[in-house]
């Protein structure tokens, strides 16, 4: 079963109550038909790491017996519950893999190029090493021949000037709201509007509901955030707050892809267009692109 | 049992002694906080992560600790846990203790990494860049193995593969540094030797790598090993000892050879 399809179904059932454990976040993962099959040996050869680490964090040794009914063994089953773990497109780069910036690259998961709408297992960490190895030590060298003639930059210069007080207004921005939340709870809620608003099935609907509380946090975030500690020396809170902005910046920017494109495509499941079977329903007509959007200061323009 | 996974309502109250430090200059010193109704299903950083909440909502710095991934695979979380490196669970990281593996009423002292090549950034946060510079020393294989094919056209061992596989899952933590009584980073150095030793793409530069290795690591301040073992006892990946002895005889030989 493919696994967009198998996390869709487990979320659904959760979403609707019918998930297990304490927190009702949970489907089972029940191995007994295989372990009946080929012994524990075999299945613990393969999943014995899996297994401890599991034992270590629930506290249930998934390859114990926990029922025999009718001379069928029942083993205690695991409980599972989907999980992010890869970002679908990314940083815009021409074949070269060169940004918009000139001789700013970005490889690996956080660029858009080599996955189309959805990627294979084992792909994401191929990408990296693609791109790495196959790409970047072919391409990069046209971008440096021609600095070999450019002379060094000073920090004397004007636009250092001017970069350094962007990034001190920034932080004294930061430093000085001394509102009321930390950045994890501002960061959960994000995590949570785009769990279950822009998550594995989205709707007109959902997505426009995100894109409001989206712009709710955001405010939340610039007017109420609290950093304790100085500017001065380590400070986890001030480095987590930089990054849960670019978070927010990328939740909207993923919403507004979303809303925007009127079809179902490999990860991208938009309820009102599937096939009787569930299975996503692609608009080739319409929708035969890559979108690719442009910041503007927190409003994006969309260039196919 | 019954089928059920485990769902225990159960949660504790206890005392976390938890080290604070301001930086790697300063004098550090023991704080207390209670921690009450910690459900049991909790894992330790998320503990950290609830008292850090309510520092923050006091007004207080958050306690800096390193992590990242959870899930005992990148090595990032580094505290010392009731006199243990990733506390008292055998075989797994910090970030895969659990709170149930305390009890009510318990005091919980948390200590960062203690080791001279491992200086103190801030609080339990230690600066672990030494480890990098040992790998950075030799810690690859740096000429063309060839595509897939000639891969394939190498055979190796089962036996060998999964040997070159276990020590390959050393994380790079430090446990084995911060249980060590001379600060030794044996064990580490001997997994990152190891892994290459024993496959044959690692052959052609085991000699340079080892003694580069080496180097490197005396260079930077970390003890010698006197085979105590502590490392091995506390390694969250099972690190075994074995590898030590493989790194002595890969040195002698590649000193022989000089
Ligand atoms: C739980 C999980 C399981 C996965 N399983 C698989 C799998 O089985 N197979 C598979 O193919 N893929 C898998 N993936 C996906 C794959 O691991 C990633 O896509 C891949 O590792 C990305 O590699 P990368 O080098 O592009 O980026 P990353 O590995 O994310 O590297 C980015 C680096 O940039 C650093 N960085 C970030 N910000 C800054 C900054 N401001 N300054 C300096 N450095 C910075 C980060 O610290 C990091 O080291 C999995 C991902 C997850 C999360
Ligand atoms: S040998 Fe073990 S304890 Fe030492 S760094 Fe590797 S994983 Fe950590
Ligand atoms: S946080 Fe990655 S191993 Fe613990």
């Amino acid at each position: 079963m493919p696994r967009d399809v198998a996390s869709r179904a487990a979320k659904e059932r959760c979403d609707k109550g019918f998930g297990v454990n304490n927190t009702g976040k949970a489907v089972f993962l029940d191995f007994s038909e295989a372990i009946n099959r080929l012994g524990i040996d075999v299945i613990r050869q393969r999943y014995g790491n899996l297994f401890d680490m599991y034992e270590e964090i629930t506290d249930v040794n998934p390859g114990e017996l926990a029922n025999e009914i009718n001379g069928v063994k029942y083993y205690n089953p695991m409980m599972i519950y989907p999980a992010i773990h890869y970002t679908m497109g990314g940083i815009w780069v021409d074949y070269e893999l060169q940004t918009s910036i000139k001789g700013l690259f970005a490889i690996g998961e956080c660029n858009f190029s080599d996955h189309g709408a959805n990627r294979l297992g084992a792909s994401a960490l191929m990408q990296g090493l693609a791109d790495g190895y196959f790409v970047l030590p072919y391409t990069i060298q046209n971008y440096l021949s021609d600095q070999i003639s450019v002379p060094r930059f000073s920090t004397e210069s004007v636009e250092f000037d001017e970069a350094e007080k962007k990034v001190q207004a920034n932080l004294d921005h930061l430093m000085g709201i001394q509102g009321k939340r930390s950045v994890d709870s501002i960061h959960k809620e994000l995590g949570n509007v785009m769990w279950d608003y822009v998550g594995m099935a989205r709707t007109k609907e959902s997505l426009e509901t995100a894109l409001e509380k989206l712009k709710a946090l955001r405010k939340e975030f610039e007017t109420n955030l609290f950093i304790p500690g100085t500017q001065e020396g380590m400070n986890i809170e001030l480095d987590k707050a930089f990054r849960l902005r670019d978070f927010i910046t990328m939740g909207e920017l993923i919403a507004y892809d979303a809303l925007n494109r009127h079809e179902s495509c490999g990860g991208h499941f938009r309820e009102e267009h599937q096939t009787e079977e569930g299975e996503a329903k692609r608009d080739d007509e319409n929708f035969f692109y890559v979108a690719c959007w442009k910041y503007n200061g927190y409003k994006y323009k969309l260039q196919t | 049992m019954s089928l059920a996974g485990s769902t225990t309502d159960t949660s504790i109250s206890f005392k976390l002694k938890v080290w604070r430090q301001a930086n790697a200059h300063a004098e550090g010193r023991f704080e207390t906080y209670e921690m009450r109704d910690i459900p049991t299903d909790t894992s330790f950083l998320e503990m950290m992560d609830i008292l850090n909440e309510q520092l923050i909502e006091q007004g207080q710095e958050p306690v800096t600790f390193d992590h990242d991934c959870r899930e005992g695979i990148c090595g990032m979380c580094s505290l010392y846990v009731n006199g243990h490196p990733h506390g008292p669970a055998t075989g797994a990281t910090t970030c895969q203790l659990y709170m149930r593996r305390f009890k009510d009423g318990d005091t919980i002292t948390v200590e960062p990494w203690r080791s001279a090549a491992f200086p103190v950034i801030k609080d339990l946060m230690v600066n672990r860049n030494a480890f990098d510079q040992i790998q950075q020393a030799g810690g690859y294989v740096s000429f063309q193995t060839g595509g897939a094919q000639d891969a394939n056209a190498i055979p190796i061992s089962k036996e060998a593969a999964d040997e070159a596989m276990d020590s390959a899952t050393c994380i790079g933590c430090g446990a084995c540094v911060a249980a060590c009584k001379n600060g030794s980073a044996m064990l580490f150095l001997s997994a990152k030797v190891s892994q290459f030793a024993l496959l044959p793409q690692g052959r052609a530069e085991a000699k340079r790598r080892v003694k580069a290795m080496l180097a490197k690591m005396d260079e930077l301040g970390f003890g010698n090993c006197t085979n105590t073992g502590a490392c091995a006892a506390e390694c969250p990946k099972n690190i075994k000892l074995s590898n030590i002895a493989r790194l002595n005889r890969e040195f002698i030989c590649a000193k022989c050879a000089d």
